[in-house]
This record gives structure tokens, sequence and C-alpha cells, in this order.
């Protein structure tokens, strides 16, 4: 525990463990079985999960990417219930509960600039609201939990529609042992202002969390979703499996923004993929921070003319980091599009990739996509790679692709500094302007709050 | 007092200033002038500490404050400042934040940060929508040394370097850059400056103090503002029987 101290990590502290309820340590079919009992699921959720907990066991470990031997399935707790029920107001949480998000500040976020708020602590939502206006215009934000209670026929219609469990084993072991997470519906034309937020909080010890999110747009719909997480720093690792499926229906926008900030003992490996219809527009902002290791590529698969993707990804990664991260977009009709930038940077030891895939599929005629990658690297200890991979079968694709690696340049350090700021400073500054592209995209709060957080990232030197 | 006492730098292992001396007094203005090569933007960039440039002997000193073994930053802070000839571009930071940055790190406070940049927008007759650009990217050139004067009039230095402010510049931004620096100097009259020209028309806006002539690493010549006539007339050469006329230089 001690290794962590170093680090500039905020949201470290932890509170001991009350739970309402805790499986024991440990996953097999009673593990599974067990969640659903407590969900008092309908049988074809159980069987469902059942199904995925025999794919995630016949599925091997990905090959590519990150190290994923250290990870021990059996040394972990997949479900861990904080209390008794799911709260509509801060004051009855638990004292410890609402003490935490308090830290983070996700109440004051809420009261300045949010229209609903969805808190997971462990494996349950906790808290939850949304704006009486929005209600009354039918628009839909539960824990999945609930939603799968209210509106058993629409989840029953999209779950793991986008997503199969058989896609990655990760996939898999989420659709078996699925806690908490989202379920969102945007009734046609209906346009959401202001941002949906959902925290995801890990407390618990060697915790397994395994959220589920569902988006569904309706036609002509808008929605900009925002998610956050932190964790307390422990030697024992934890295991962050979330899968998050969007609908994005004709002519509908919505945009997913992540401000990843795992403590460096959680494994993030996660399965996030839209389907965008007819002139619709999926845009995820993806900023990854934390973590001990990433593997993240959020997909636009752009099923219907006019679709169009945007993925925008940024990861630091520091000492004991390695985060792969990047997107897929999948061009399935024609005259769709997809814009991909990616910017990563590592010191201190710290790796960060680029992966990525456009696939034009040979229907599709007339598609357009653009891929940036870039690469900044802080000193001789770090790396950074790019892979990406273009599959163009479709006639008249424009399909374009820039990447770069680099260090800092020696010449804008030696400008900044000449003015008067110190070197570390003019390094901070010159990574903030490398991320500006994607750090303008989050809303204003969350770009400056990525910016503060990198400059606590930054502190203590280069090569500290 | 900004002096240079004997200063010898390096740079990739190869000695480019030999043994130069000079000093400028609080207010005063000197040209330094020379061929290509002779080492002048080495000076200004030795005088900023440069990492890139390795002093091999001999002292900087501001106001009696040896400054070789402090790092650029610190050089700025005791009132050192360097106008680029290339000023580098930093895409992603803005101007006005850049300019705050610097401007709280000098001063120790943002108090009157607004006020100064209109007025020193004002002197130099920059349009405020430039405060919302990346920080010199995608500048022509002339709007670059806009920028280096901008930063000259804003963050008030003790002792200014100027290295070839003045050329790559067209006859309307030259009078306007030229304008800009004596109109800097009236405000300031404190102010010493370093100017590196190859250009004699600068000196229609400046008054020139003393004019050094530098040539393979040395400074080979010092004078008053004559001393540029002479040098137009006769080239750099006159002691060295080798006629290098300034009408060829563009940089160096």
């Amino acid at each position: 525990m001690e290794n962590f101290k170093a680090d500039n990590y905020k949201y470290g502290f932890s509170y001991p463990e009350k739970p309402a309820y805790k499986l024991e340590k440990g996953l097999n079919e009673d593990t599974v079985k067990g969640i659903s009992r407590i969900k008092n699921e309908p049988l074809w959720m159980l069987s469902y999960r059942l199904r995925a907990y025999k794919t995630f066991l016949s599925k091997k470990l990905p090959l590519w990417g990150a190290d994923l031997s250290g990870l021990n399935f059996n040394d972990l707790y997949y479900y861990l219930k904080p209390s008794q029920s799911n709260a509509d107001t801060w004051q009855s949480l638990p004292k410890d509960i609402k003490e935490t998000y308090d830290r983070i500040g996700i109440p004051d976020a809420e009261q300045r600039y949010l229209a609903g708020v969805k808190a997971q602590y462990d494996s349950e939502i906790v808290y939850g609201s949304l704006l009486a206006e929005l209600k009354k215009k039918g628009v839909i934000f539960l824990s999945m939990e609930e939603g799968l209670r209210k509106h058993p026929k629409i989840v029953r219609e999209y779950f793991g529609k986008a997503i199969p469990a058989s896609d990655n084993k990760f996939s898999a072991l989420n659709s078996a042992v699925w806690s908490g997470g989202s379920f969102i519906y945007i009734p046609k034309n209906v346009k959401v202002e202001l941002p949906l937020q959902a925290y995801f909080r890990i407390n618990a010890k060697k915790m397994g969390q395994f959220e589920r999110t569902l988006i569904i747009a309706d036609e002509g719909s808008f929605v900009s979703y925002i998610e956050g997480c932190t964790a307390p720093i422990y030697s024992q690792d934890s295991l962050h499996a979330a899968v998050v499926e969007i609908f994005v229906k004709k002519n509908a926008r919505v945009r997913y923004s992540t401000v990843q900030n795992w403590s460096r003992n959680v494994y993030n490996l996660v399965t996030k993929r839209a389907f965008v219809y007819e002139d619709a527009v999926m845009e995820w902002v993806d900023g990854n921070l934390g973590s001990k290791i990433t593997m993240k590529y959020p997909s636009v698969y752009l099923m219907e003319k006019g679709a169009r993707g945007v993925i925008l990804s940024m990861a630091l990664a520091g000492k004991n980091q390695f985060l792969d991260a990047g997107g897929k977009a999948v061009h399935l009709a024609e005259n769709t599009s997809s814009q991909i930038i990616s910017k990563s940077i590592s010191k201190n030891g710290g790796g960060s990739n680029y992966r990525g895939l456009v696939k034009v599929c040979a229907n599709a005629k007339n598609c357009k996509s653009s891929v940036v990658c870039d690469g900044l690297i802080l000193d001789k200890k770090s790396y950074t790679n790019t892979f990406p991979v273009m599959d163009v079968a479709g006639k008249n694709a424009q399909v374009a692709h820039e990447a770069s690696v680099g260090r800092v340049d020696e010449e804008q350090l030696f400008y900044l500094t000449s003015r008067g700021i110190s070197e570390q400073e003019a390094v901070n500054m010159l990574v903030n302007g490398f991320i500006e592209p994607i750090a303008k995209e989050f809303p204003m709060e969350y770009a400056l709050e990525l910016n503060s957080l990198i400059a606590l990232e930054m502190e203590g030197g280069v090569n500290a | 007092m900004l002096e240079v006492k004997n200063l010898k730098v390096n740079r990739g292992g190869k000695n480019i200033l030999k043994a130069v001396s000079l000093s400028i007094k609080e207010g005063e203005t000197h040209i330094l002038m020379g061929p290509n090569g002779s080492g002048k933007s080495t000076l200004a960039n030795a005088l900023l500490g440069n990492p890139l440039y390795t002093v091999a002997g001999g002292k900087i000193l501001l106001d009696k404050m040896p400054l070789v073994k402090l790092s650029p930053d610190k050089r700025a802070k005791l009132g050192l400042f360097l106008a680029f000839q290339y000023p580098v571009e930093v895409e992603g930071v803005s101007m006005r934040s850049f300019l705050r940055t610097v401007y709280i790190e000098l001063k120790k406070s943002g108090e009157n940060f607004n006020k100064n940049l209109v007025e020193s927008l004002k002197l130099l007759n920059i349009n405020e929508n430039f405060m919302g650009r990346a920080l010199n990217f995608g500048f022509s050139g002339g709007e670059k040394k806009k920028s280096e004067i901008l930063q000259l009039a804003l963050f008030s230095p003790k002792y200014a370097i100027l290295d070839e402010t003045d050329s790559g510049l067209d006859v309307a931004s030259l009078r306007t850059v030229a304008e800009g620096i004596s109109a800097l100097k009236k405000t300031n009259p404190k102010l010493g400056i370093l100017m590196i020209t190859h250009n004699p028309r600068i000196l229609k806006y400046l008054n020139a103090d003393v004019v050094h002539i530098m040539f393979q690493g040395k400074i080979i010549k010092s004078g008053n503002a004559a001393l540029v006539k002479e040098v137009e007339e006769k080239g750099y050469g006159d002691t060295k029987s080798k006629l290098i006329m300034m009408n060829s230089e563009r940089i160096g």
C-alpha cells in the first residue's frame, strides 16, 4: 500500500465495509444464481446469465493488448450490496456512502449542472435522481435492475443485442454477473439539454464491479451522458468489467463522455458499443487517466445510411499503468462517416497504446473515415504504440489515417521556460495543449476536472 | 547592468562563441550585427540558458547576479527576455492563457493583467481576437514577431534580447514592430535592449547607443551608430579583408 502513497490520487480513501449483503468470494455457477436470486429476476435473465457464464468459461483471455495473467477470477468478490434501499435523497443514504459522494463532489455537481444522477457503490445503484420536467416528457433514467422490473419488454428487446455475451471474455463475464448500471430511454424528439451523470465507486477490497448500461435514444432525440469513476487505493487488485450498449435511432444524437479515474489497482476491461441508425450521430468522448490496466475500444456500428460516429479518446499512463485504448468504426451502410481522434501520453514508465479498427463493409458505398492518433512520450522509460487496422471493402471509400509519436519538443520547452515558467509547468502546458482537441469536447466542468487531474498526475516532475 | 564577460559557448561539441564580452547599462540600446553563422543567435540563446548550448567559460551577470548556472525560467524571473528569431508554435494553448500564466509567474499576481494586456495590444495595434488563438500557432511571420513584442510589452523585463525581430517582415510590419519597440522604450526608458539585426533600417526607429560587430564568434568591433553606416558601406570583413555584404543576408 505504501507504494501508492507517492501518487497524487485524491480519491484513494475508503470506508469500512458494511454490506447489507455480500456474496462469498469467487466465481462459480452459484455466484451467478445468487446474484440473480437477490435481484429477483425473471427466468429469461437467469438463463441468459448462466449461458453467458458458460461462454465466459469457454473463452480464453485475449492474446493481444495487455497482460491479464495477474487477474485471479477466484480471488474477487462478485456481489456486494452496500445498503438496503435505493435512495432518492442523499440524506437518506448511510453516512459513509453519502460522505464518499460528497468528497467526490457529486451532489454539488448535481445541483449546478446535471439533469439527473445515478450513483453506484460497489454492486448497486444507491442513489438516483432525474429532473421532474424530464420525467414528464417520458425520459426514463433508472438503474438496470429497475429498468428490467419496470420495462421488461424494452430491456428484453435490446439487452445484449449490440454486445452479445460471446463478444469477448469480459462481455461474457459481465453478462453472467452484471449488477447496477443505468437504463435510459429518451423518447422521440426529446432533447435532454443538461447532461445525465452516472458515477461508479468501488469501496470494497478485491471487488469486481460489473455494471450494465443500456441507452436507447429514440428518433430525433438527444442526450449527453457522463460517467465518472474512482476507487480506493488497495494493494490487492479490483476488476471493473462493464458493458455499455447504446442504440441511436434515426436522426438522434448521443454523446457519451467518460472520465475514467480508477485507482491504480483496478483492471478496467470494458466493452462499449453503439448501433447508429439513419442520419444519427454517436459520439464517444473517452478520457482515461486511472486504472492499472485498461482495455477499452468504444465502437460505433453505422447501421443505416448517413449514420455518423465520432470517437475521441485520450489516455495518460503513468507509473505501473498500461492503457490500451482506441476505438472501432464499422461501416455497414452507405454514406456513413466516422472520425477517430486518439491522444495518448506516457510518462514515468507508463505505456499507452492506440488500437483501432475501421471496417467498411462491401455493400457500404461512399463512406468516409478519418483516423488521427498521436502519442506523446515524456521520458525514456515510457512507451507508446499505435495499432491501426483498416479493412475497406466498400466502393468509393475515403479513408484517411495519420499517426505520430513524439517526445516533448525541446524548442517548445525552451520557449516556454525562457518566459519564466518552470520546466514542470511548461511540460504541463504542452500536455494540456496536446490533449486540448479532446479535452474541449467534454462538458466544461469535466474539461476543467480533466485538466486539474492531469496537472495532479504530472506533479512531482516528469521523471518522478 | 547586463554583463557578458569572456563568454565561451559550445553547441554540439563545437565551439561557437570565443570569449565574447559586452555590457549593457540600464536604458541602453545595443545593436549586434554580423554575418550568418557568426554566433549572434548563439549568444542570444546562451544568455537565456537554452540547454542545447553549453557555456564553456566566462560569465553572464544581470545586476551582478551570475546567470550561467540558472535555468531559463529563473533568468526570466530576474528580468531577462528573449524575442525569438523563430517563435515556437504551441498548439492547444491559447495566447491569453499562456500570457496570463507567464504574467502571474513573473509578477506573482494576476493583478492588472487585463488592463496591461489591453494597453499592450493597443500599443502594438493588435486585434483582441488574437488572444483566442493558440500560441503562435498558424501565425504569419509578422504576427509571430508581433506576438514576441507583445510579450515584451506585457512582461516588462529589465533587459530584452531581440533576435532578428525585424527580419522576414514586409515594410508595413517592420514599421509596426519597430514603432512598437520604440514606444515601449518611451513607456519604459530603463529597458536595456540588445538588438540582433541585419537591417540598418531599424535604426530609423531606434536610437542605438552602441553597435557591436560579431565575426566568427567574436566581437571584432564596437562603436557608436556610425559603425552601422560603415558596415553598410564596407561589409563586415573590413578588418579581415573578407567582404560579406549584408544585402545577401536574409536569415542567420
